[in-house]
């Protein structure tokens, strides 16, 4: 089973060089911006830097790192839309240090694990959103379990074609 | 307590960084999150609309090297198809601007005060805010070309937005199906008007309209002009459901008449007027010059080899189409679609073409009764003074339905220009 619990010594870290580092991310944030205008739907379903952020998170296994990789990521995103910036900070953020200490302890390196964890932290991100919105900015945005899983289905499926190509730009501390 | 610092680490920054997130958020909310963030959302256009900017261009290249080189396939078809649609575009032109003029009149009387758009730029979209929850696009053209923050965004099927945010060379634009989006709306039949608002799911309904009113599905919703930011009278969409909403009010659903889902191109209205309404009877377009103007005609000649009285110039200035006879099929040098552009209703009498001024012809077709346009009513028109020329031009005329005609002799030399006034002989 390719899901396994380890010790710290035990798991693998990895690192990635700055070109990485900061394309990556950067490719997702243009990608998303750039795709709805041809496919309206793109992002209503795929959140590409969330995905880069889970990524990003998991194979570096180290909290710090994955909070700022998820604000970062997360503040760009607010920082290209109409809403308060902040909001998808606030959610990456937590994404980001979820997905950074699940690593710790698991190693995922199967498909069908990465499809489950990448729909969870979806649904995480999504209810951490919503939160904030309806706490903090007083936004009305509807909520819909089918879209949720909907959408968290969709992602987990690109994550693990992502994740597979991404692997690539893996480097072994 | 160190140890506790250190046991504990990860979550202190967690919640370091959150709270300091969750502070900006308030500050926005307090104080308006446009006014604050405008600095730092122009700096992260400005980092990624340049790739995007590269990417369309990249896309349109090849896109058109493909369309324009590669793919014509159905271009003659469509080419065809098109003509037709303008032929019967300029027919219906004649009846609007006959409707417009009408308005014209009107709005005088009542002393009403016109918009109308004055100058408009054209602009690229080149990318989206890439969230469902924030409809904004960005534009490929920024306050390098004129463009401000609140000018209406349009297409021509129907308004798009209002500029957000303006950079140098890229700009933000609200769509109309935002959130925090609002525009004034009209409903043309019924003119009840409401307020535009885009929902948390990308629809747009019309609000403010009294549930004891009636609205049909199918109805067509223009801008009202209240927002001070669109133009009145500019399409909107039409109406695809009408069911009661909250508080007395209708919820009335939109369909945009412009794609806001596929966008291109589109227009930002960079200057508007505002005017006193003048009627304007210089401008009016008739039927008969329109027509004149559509069907085919004479290219012109030479400067130094035209003659004065050239009446394939003269059928094909408005006001002057109907003057020149129509010829007959069999005339040796006349070919059928210069039969056609002189317009003649009766053929069989025309036998030259006068060169009456302009002001003459002006004032045949619109201070004189109609009259059947041969060539004797055109001889009338001519000032008393102009001589009667014999052209060599092939679209001028002909004489008789005959079966071996007789084809007009040419004179020895080109006629130079000479104006109506002189009877020296050439």
């Amino acid at each position: 089973m390719p899901i396994t619990y380890t010790s710290g010594e035990q798991v693998e870290v990895y690192r990635f060089s700055l070109p990485v580092t900061i394309g990556v991310p950067l490719v997702a944030l243009i990608i998303q911006a750039y795709v709805p205008k041809y496919v309206p739907g793109f992002a209503i379903y795929v959140d590409l830097p969330l995905l880069v952020t889970i990524f990003f998170a998991m194979a570096r296994r180290s909290p710090i790192a994955g909070l700022f990789t998820g604000a970062i990521i997360g503040l760009a995103q607010d920082m290209l839309g109409h809403g308060m910036i902040g909001m998808y900070g606030i959610a990456k953020t937590v994404v980001g240090y979820a997905a950074s200490s699940l690593g710790v302890k698991l190693d995922l390196e199967n498909p069908g694990a990465r499809l489950l964890v990448t729909l969870g932290f979806y649904l995480v991100h999504w209810v951490v959103y919503f939160t904030v919105a309806r706490a903090l900015v007083n936004m009305t945005q509807p909520w819909s379990w089918t879209h949720g899983i909907l959408a968290g289905l969709v992602n987990g499926l690109i994550g693990v074609l992502l994740y597979f190509f991404l692997d690539r730009f893996k480097q072994r501390t | 307590m160190e140890s506790v610092l250190g046991r504990y680490r990860n979550l202190i920054i967690l919640v370091g960084v959150l709270f300091l997130q969750v502070l900006g958020l308030a500050i926005q909310v307090k104080t308006g999150a446009e006014r604050e963030t405008r600095l730092i959302r122009l700096w992260a256009a400005g980092a990624i609309t340049p790739f995007e900017r590269a990417l369309v261009w990249v896309q349109s290249s090849s896109g058109n090297l493909w369309h324009n080189y590669f793919y014509l396939r159905g271009v003659r078809a469509e080419n065809r198809q098109l003509k037709e649609q303008i032929e019967q575009m300029r027919v219906e032109q004649v009846r609007l601007s006959e409707d417009a003029a009408q308005a014209h009149r009107l709005q005088t009387l009542l002393a009403f005060k016109e918009q109308f758009i004055a100058k408009t730029v054209a602009a690229q979209v080149i990318g989206t805010s890439g969230s469902d929850l924030s409809r904004i696009i960005y534009i490929d053209k920024g306050e390098n070309a004129g463009i401000k923050p609140d000018l209406a965004v349009i297409t021509a099927d129907g308004i798009v937005g209002k500029v957000l945010l303006a950079g140098p060379n890229e700009a933000r634009v609200l769509l109309i199906s935002d959130q925090t989006s609002g525009v004034g709306a009209i409903l043309e039949k019924s003119r009840l008007q409401g307020v535009l608002r885009g929902t948390s799911n990308g629809e747009i309904v019309l609000e403010r309209v009294m549930s004891d009113e009636q609205v049909q599905a199918g109805e067509t919703v223009l801008t009202s002009g209240g927002d001070q930011i669109f133009p009145k009278g500019l399409r909107v969409g039409t109406v695809t459901n009408v069911s009661n909403g909250k508080d007395l009010f209708l919820n009335i659903q939109i369909k945009p008449a412009a794609n806001l889902g596929r966008l291109e191109e589109v227009l930002i209205l960079t200057e508007k007027q505002e005017r006193q309404a003048v009627a304007e009877d210089s401008g009016r377009v008739r039927a008969a010059d329109i027509l004149a103007q559509r069907l085919p005609s004479v290219p012109d000649k030479p400067p130094d080899a035209a003659a004065p009285g050239s009446s394939a110039n003269t059928a094909a200035q408005p006001g002057t189409a109907a003057i020149v006879p129509k010829p007959n099929n069999s005339a040796a040098n006349v070919p059928a679609p210069t039969a056609k552009n002189a317009a003649g209703k009766n053929p069989s009498k025309g036998t030259v073409t006068p060169t009456p001024p302009a002001k003459a012809s002006a004032q045949t077709t619109t201070s004189q009764k109609p009259k059947p346009m041969n060539a004797a009513a055109a001889t009338e028109t001519k000032p008393p003074t102009a001589p009667v020329q014999i052209s060599t031009e092939p679209a001028i005329v002909e004489q008789k339905p005959a079966i071996q005609p007789k084809p007009v002799p040419p004179p020895a030399q080109p006629e130079p220009q000479v104006p109506p006034q002189d009877n020296s002989p050439q």
